[in-house]
């Protein structure tokens, strides 16, 4: 089964980060996708640019609204994502655990929803 | 580059939404990933299941976490996403406005890092 | 009921409550709706009388059961117990669910009360961890009393009243035990705490000869441990049994003037046998009679009905 682990980390701590830090950190992310890359849970992922270069789009009687920002206004901000394959919750859950931002931040899990086609 | 485009829309309306018009939306959405895949703006996408399955996990001194929900509450909530590969800003939100749920929620497009 | 016969049939039908306990119990879902669950999937409690123990709606309990079940199948929460690393935890949710069984099962329902001692044995066994040790004890001491809580017309028995020479001695030693076994640990809980307090009035000769003293001083360690207008009721019992009725009295008018446990039948039938005991015969009858209004079991009814009548 495939999850969705969204990483919510507040960004500030990149701006505030020293140099060091941030290399820790990508050290960090970097090790744990290259271990879920050998044990086969990875399947994809990707960091976000911070919420200020976010753009939210409506369409409403045909005219398209963009607002800057992101959609929701949060403590934390979702600063990238995994996309997983996990035998089940638990398996899932410990792969989030795992997720450097975890220890600061929050993952939210969200299963995948399998479509047919129409 | 790429973004991702992250789809929020209200779960609770969908119950409210005649089975016809659901179908409709499913074919929408059908014809508007082969349509980006065609113009080569398709990366990836995925729906979720509502955040009535979504799990929280923090780590804190090294306890794991888990409660039941998503992250935040908000009226609407992520569905799905799709990421992209766009020229620029504008063709992403281009890109973004032709997704079927940004006519009955919103959209979110954010750059992708490197 | 399975007894200590170690077969292999028994052993899968105890595996496999474990295993549906733990499921039933996992922190990915919603707390109450865990406790919902065990009580209704395991011990196959109607939604109302859980709707009861929780004080909420059959309907809204209903629901938060069916999210919870949808859960299980979208999330895909699978049918096992945890691995040794994440039992600590897992099992903090359990015990909180096992302990509502057993009070369920208080008054009306040995079989539940059993049941519940059953499955507390299980995870003594499967983890002996401090808590665990506490809970089972705790239940086993109380359960200790059960045939001297109720007269044969059903009705509660206060514990000042009970025979003590009914008292089942046998589980009230491996009670005292396991409390022993708990404090050992250095990491004594609330529930071992608890049935700390239990040991001492299950050791005690009388309700006058008890060490009243020792009960408020656990009290204390658990209410730091654990805030709770409940504890801070049973404290306030303790305290009238200690310095005098008055003094109880006003600790509990105190915790009624936070706006706290107002709905609470027991501490209006706390403080009605603090009025009764000071004489002050009205109030006691309009406590009790606010109590009656509230309490849902027919053994306390049945008290507070004779409470009244002797005034």
């Amino acid at each position: 089964m495939r999850y969705l682990c969204l990483i919510y980390e507040d960004e500030k701590w990149w701006d505030k980060a020293t140099q060091t830090d941030m290399q820790k950190g990508m050290a960090e992310y970097n090790a744990f996708t290259e271990s879920i890359k050998k044990n086969g849970n990875y399947v994809g992922g990707e960091a976000l640019q911070p919420t200020k270069t976010a753009k939210s789009v409506r369409v409403r009687n045909g005219k398209i609204s963009t607002t800057d920002g992101p959609y929701v206004e949060t403590k934390e901000q979702l600063g990238g994502y995994y996309l997983i394959k996990a035998k089940d919750l638990n398996d899932a859950v410990q792969v989030a655990s795992r997720i450097p931002g975890a220890k600061n931040g929050t993952i939210e899990v969200r299963p995948i929803m399998e479509f047919d086609q129409p | 580059m790429k973004y991702l485009c992250l789809v929020y829309q209200e779960e609770k309306q969908e119950v409210n939404v005649p089975p016809a018009q659901i179908e409709q939306a499913k074919r929408d959405y059908w014809a508007f990933t082969e349509d980006i895949k065609k113009s080569g703006h398709y990366i990836g996408s995925n729906g979720l299941k509502h955040t009535d399955a979504a799990t929280t996990v923090r780590v804190r001194n090294g306890k794991v976490s888990t409660t039941d929900g998503p992250f935040a509450e908000t009226k609407e909530q992520l569905g799905g996403y799709f990421l992209i590969e766009a020229k620029d800003l504008n063709d992403a939100l281009q890109v973004a406005a032709r997704i079927p749920s940004a006519k009955w929620g919103s959209v979110e497009v954010r750059p992708i890092w490197g | 009921m399975a007894e200590e016969t170690p077969d292999i049939e028994n052993y899968d039908v105890v595996d496999d409550r474990l295993r549906l306990i733990f499921t039933c119990c996992h922190p990915a879902l919603n707390p109450d709706a865990q406790v919902a669950m065990t009580l209704r999937e395991i011990c196959g409690l109607t939604t109302e009388q859980v709707a009861a123990a929780f004080l909420t709606t059959a309907p809204t309990l209903a629901q938060r059961i069916v999210r919870a079940k949808t859960k299980i199948r979208d999330a895909r929460i699978p049918y096992e117990v945890p691995e040794r690393a994440d039992l600590p935890e897992r099992l903090a949710s359990v015990l909180h669910v096992v302990y509502l069984v057993f009070n369920q099962g208080y008054f009306t329902r040995a079989d539940l009360a059993t049941e519940a001692i059953r499955l507390g044995r299980l995870l003594v066994d499967l983890l002996p961890e401090s808590e665990a040790l506490g809970l089972l004890a705790l239940m086993l001491l109380h359960d200790a009393r059960r045939a001297t809580r109720t007269t044969a017309a059903g009705v509660l028995i206060p514990l000042e009243e009970q025979d003590r020479s009914r008292w089942n001695r046998a589980q009230i030693e491996e009670g005292a035990a396991l409390v022993r076994r708990a404090f050992e640990t250095r990491r004594a809980g609330p529930y071992a705490l608890q049935a700390a307090i239990a040991a001492v009035h299950a050791e005690a000769p009388s309700s006058a000869a008890t060490d009243w003293s020792e009960i408020v001083g656990l009290y204390d360690v658990l209410l730091r441990m654990e805030p709770s207008p409940v504890i801070e009721l049973n404290r306030a019992a303790a305290v009238a049994m200690r310095d005098g009725p008055e003094h109880g009295l006003t600790l509990i008018d105190a915790i009624l003037a936070r706006g706290e446990l107002q709905e609470y039948h027991l501490a209006h039938a706390a403080r009605a046998d603090l009025f009764r005991r000071l004489g002050r015969k009205s109030e006691a009858a309009a406590a009790y009679n606010r109590a009656l209004a509230l309490a849902v079991e027919e053994p306390e009814r049945h008290l507070l009905e004779r409470r009244l009548k002797e005034l």
